[in-house]
């Protein structure tokens, strides 16, 4: 294995690591929830009553924090090399994947972990390896997807 | 205050995920591509994460309201059956084609990307078609009698 220490950032990682786990921490001892955004949006895509303000207020809160950020800071550069059809494609399973898995990177990586629930280790473990697997299979087997 | 704080709680999701890098797909990606030049930080992402995250849910492990005197809602689930499994590989697979998961996405949007708004809509519209396929089975369930 070949690591790119030019491109890694332990220290960033770490205090960005934090500010997301304080975050998932204020959430779970102030709103008694897990911070899972799959879950978050799902709710609000059947709304019930009583149930819809927490969720669009936390959905509002991500969406505007490269704003918050860059009020602040000049925002870091972002790149996305997929094209369209594979955006779409990637967005289309996400989307079905997270809800039939119940939970995504946040959910079951970061909140489930924490609660050393084996579920959401068992459910880290399969989107990592076939994250892993895709990356291996489009980058290095089909070059250029 | 119960919405103002999900509020805060989320932008403070953001503003780390953007200090981690993780907003960014192509370090994410940097992360996934084990077999070319790897770029670990995401590990420490989410080990900085975790061990924040540990400490609050030790303090609410035998409450039943929180703070702000809500109920503790945490999930109860527990099975480890096909549609987790399942699911979450159908996850990794669209979060390695792009580098983006559902939290990212947002921010993402947040951006003005657009193509970070075409992934958040394919991945609205995957999460509604999961939603429909689900309510019909039920349906179907509920008209045999089961």
């Amino acid at each position: 294995m070949l690591v790119a220490w030019n491109a890694f950032t332990p220290v960033t990682a770490l205090i960005g690591g934090a500010l997301i786990g304080a975050a998932a921490a204020a959430f779970v001892v102030l709103n008694g929830r897990i911070a899972g955004v799959s879950g978050i949006l799902g709710g609000l895509l059947r709304p019930a009553r009583g149930d819809i303000a927490w969720r669009a207020a936390f959905v509002a809160g991500l969406v505007a924090a490269p704003l918050a950020y860059g009020a602040f800071a000049v925002l870091p550069e972002i790149r996305v090399d997929a094209g369209y059809a594979v955006l779409i494609a990637a967005g289309l399973l996400v989307g079905v994947g997270t809800r039939y898995g119940s939970g995504c990177t946040s959910g079951h990586g970061v909140c489930g972990i924490s609660r050393l629930s084996p579920r959401a280790l068992v459910a880290t473990l399969a989107f990592m390896a076939a994250g892993f697997a895709t990356v291996f299979v489009a980058c290095h087997l089909f070059i250029g997807l | 205050m119960y919405t103002a704080a999900s509020f805060l709680a989320g932008l403070a999701f953001g503003v780390g995920l953007i200090v981690a890098g993780m907003a960014n797909p192509e370090k994410v990606l940097g992360f996934l591509d084990l077999a070319g030049a790897w770029d670990p930080s995401l590990a420490l992402v989410m080990a900085g994460a975790i061990t924040v995250v540990a400490g609050a849910f030790a303090l609410m492990r035998k409450k039943t309201r929180t703070l702000l005197g809500a109920p503790v809602r945490l999930p109860v689930e527990r099975a480890i059956d096909r549609p987790l499994v399942l699911g979450s590989i159908v996850f990794g697979v669209g979060w390695g084609l792009a580098g983006i998961c559902p939290g990212p996405a947002l921010v993402l949007a947040g951006y003005g990307a657009i193509k970070g708004l075409v992934f958040l809509a394919a991945m609205l519209a995957g999460s509604a078609l999961f939603e429909l396929l689900m309510q019909n089975r039920q349906r179907e369930d509920g008209s045999n009698g089961r």
